[in-house]
């Protein structure tokens, strides 16, 4: 178990050093979201009458409603990146290297999946340290509270991006995932406006936004930074991030990998 | 001893076969060069040592574990150099080789001695804080050596190591690692050049996912020199392009 802990903790810190080096991804990464909050909220706050829902004791502004689903933003961008990442290191040789050690290879991808988590869960408290000092901020217990949310979501979010480090084998086939997996979850999802908001002008569109794990990642995360639990998008995280996981490993089989590199 | 022992392994891509029973063994304290063209499957058989990949036909055996049934205790007795270059560039030489460890279960202070052993032995020892991206490409694949040398395997495979590499380099590298053969590892040695071949060395001619020839350098070579031994048993490629 200890030689599993130092993996753990060499896989870890390799991510952390090259995360620390890549200051330009950390930026961008706040950047981001920011640009969300501050500039896309404003734009939107006049246009998008929100009623009372939970969480929520009372009317809240644009800007406190998006920014669980900008968590959530972050942590995709993320688990994506992570993904990139993990095609890069095939390319260039260092996921062998990973791959040969003495441990189980499911270890070794969860280690891996958990570092970028890591990385994600830095990325957010400053996003949500930054969005407090513009006078955005939620419950003191909610800071707490939502950090197993954002364990849990990253998880998931990053179990979808191995299983798509799997299946995609060249950096220039990248530019899909962009287009076919980020934009659609996350406008498909509740991190803008409300389902009941959707539902309005397409139900079938909501049913959809209902059935997309990222959904239940931002809800999971907007009940946790007030301090509660929603069940349901637990379960959903839950069970989207063992699905995503098992597939992943499945991709990542030594009796089926480099199959299409080779042809 | 036997320290690898590859039993009848084929593996194919979809339709197209890359290895075709291929058998061999490889004794401790030899240096066996597996010798073929580019595409003879050398590096098909790499993967299947290291575990990449998985081929229900055949057996392979790595001190005495069998890598399809105890994949781990393999794993754990072989060093590897791949072809393409798995360093961390903007890590230092200490970080990276701390990384490699960590991997292998090591920490601490046993990791630390390791790591000084491992550059000491391949004469690296002082350039361990240097970034790995101002080494130079003798360097850098010495450093992969001793990387692959930090948990003490017992056999330790080398995919074309010294491509791309200058005259000089390859001429240290090759020497380094017969002198880690003499000291009891198990080396087998990926190559398409000749010169990298000493006399007393085991020779695994690979072509075309088939094993050709596996003896000494001497008995290979005939009369005619190894090199123009090599080139006969594998000239149907040239035929073809010719």
């Amino acid at each position: 178990m200890r030689a599993w802990l130092t993996a753990l903790s060499a896989i870890v810190t390799r991510e952390n050093l090259r995360f620390v080096r890549q200051r330009g991804r950390f930026l961008a990464a706040l950047v981001r979201p920011l640009v969300w909050l501050i500039v896309f909220a404003a734009g939107f706050r006049a246009a998008l009458g929100l009623s009372i829902i939970p969480p929520y004791q009372t009317y809240i502004t644009y800007e406190v409603y998006i920014l669980p689903g900008l968590c959530g933003m972050i942590q995709l961008f993320n688990g994506m990146q992570s993904s990139l990442s993990l095609v890069y290191d095939q390319e260039m040789g260092s996921m062998r290297l990973l791959l040969t050690s003495p441990l189980p290879r499911w270890w070794l991808l969860f280690s891996k999946l958990l570092a970028g988590v890591i990385v994600s869960i830095l990325q957010v408290a400053v996003f949500l340290g930054i969005a407090a000092l513009t006078g955005i901020t939620v419950p003191a217990v909610g800071y707490i509270a939502v950090l197993p949310a954002l364990l849990l979501s990253g998880l998931m979010l990053g179990a979808l991006g191995l299983l798509i480090s799997s299946t995609v084998r060249q950096l220039e086939n990248f530019a899909g995932v962009m287009n076919f997996v980020i934009f659609p979850m996350f406008f498909l999802s509740s991190a803008l406006y409300p389902l009941w908001k959707m539902a309005e002008s397409s139900p079938l569109l909501r049913d959809i936004c209902a059935l997309n794990p990222f959904t239940h990642a931002v809800e999971l995360i907007r009940f946790a930074l007030y301090g509660e639990l929603h069940l349901t998008a637990l379960a959903w995280v839950c069970a989207s991030f063992v699905l995503f996981m098992l597939a992943a490993l499945w991709g990542y089989d030594p009796a089926r990998a480099m199959l299409r590199s080779k042809g | 001893m036997t320290r690898l022992e590859i039993s009848q392994v084929s593996y194919s891509y979809g339709s197209r076969k890359a290895l075709d029973g291929v058998s061999f063994s490889v004794e401790a304290g030899r240096f066996c060069a597996l010798l073929g063209p580019n595409g003879a499957g050398k590096s098909t058989l790499f993967a299947l040592l290291t575990r990449l990949l998985a081929t229900a036909e055949g057996h392979i055996g790595v001190a005495g574990f069998d890598i399809a049934k105890a994949p781990r205790a393999a794993l754990a007795r072989l060093g590897v150099v791949f072809q393409q270059p798995t360093l961390d560039l903007d890590m230092t030489v200490r970080q990276n080789l701390r990384y490699f460890a960590g991997l292998h279960g090591l920490s601490g202070r046993s990791a630390v001695l390791a790591i000084d052993a491992a550059l000491t032995q391949l004469g690296m020892a002082e350039r361990a804080d240097e970034q790995v991206r101002a080494l130079n490409g003798g360097h850098r694949r010495r450093m992969e050596i001793a990387r692959a040398l930090i948990h003490g395997p017992e056999i330790l495979l080398l995919d074309e190591p010294t491509v791309g590499l200058d005259a000089a380099s390859r001429q240290a590298i090759t020497d380094h690692v017969h002198l880690l053969a003499q000291s009891g590892l198990a080396v087998l040695w990926a190559t398409h050049l000749v010169d990298e071949i000493r006399p007393d060395d085991q020779i695994v001619v690979l072509h075309r996912g088939k094993v050709l020839r596996n003896g000494s350098a001497p008995d290979l070579a005939g009369g005619e020199g190894l090199a123009k031994a090599f080139l006969t048993m594998t000239a149907e490629d040239r035929e073809v392009l010719a």
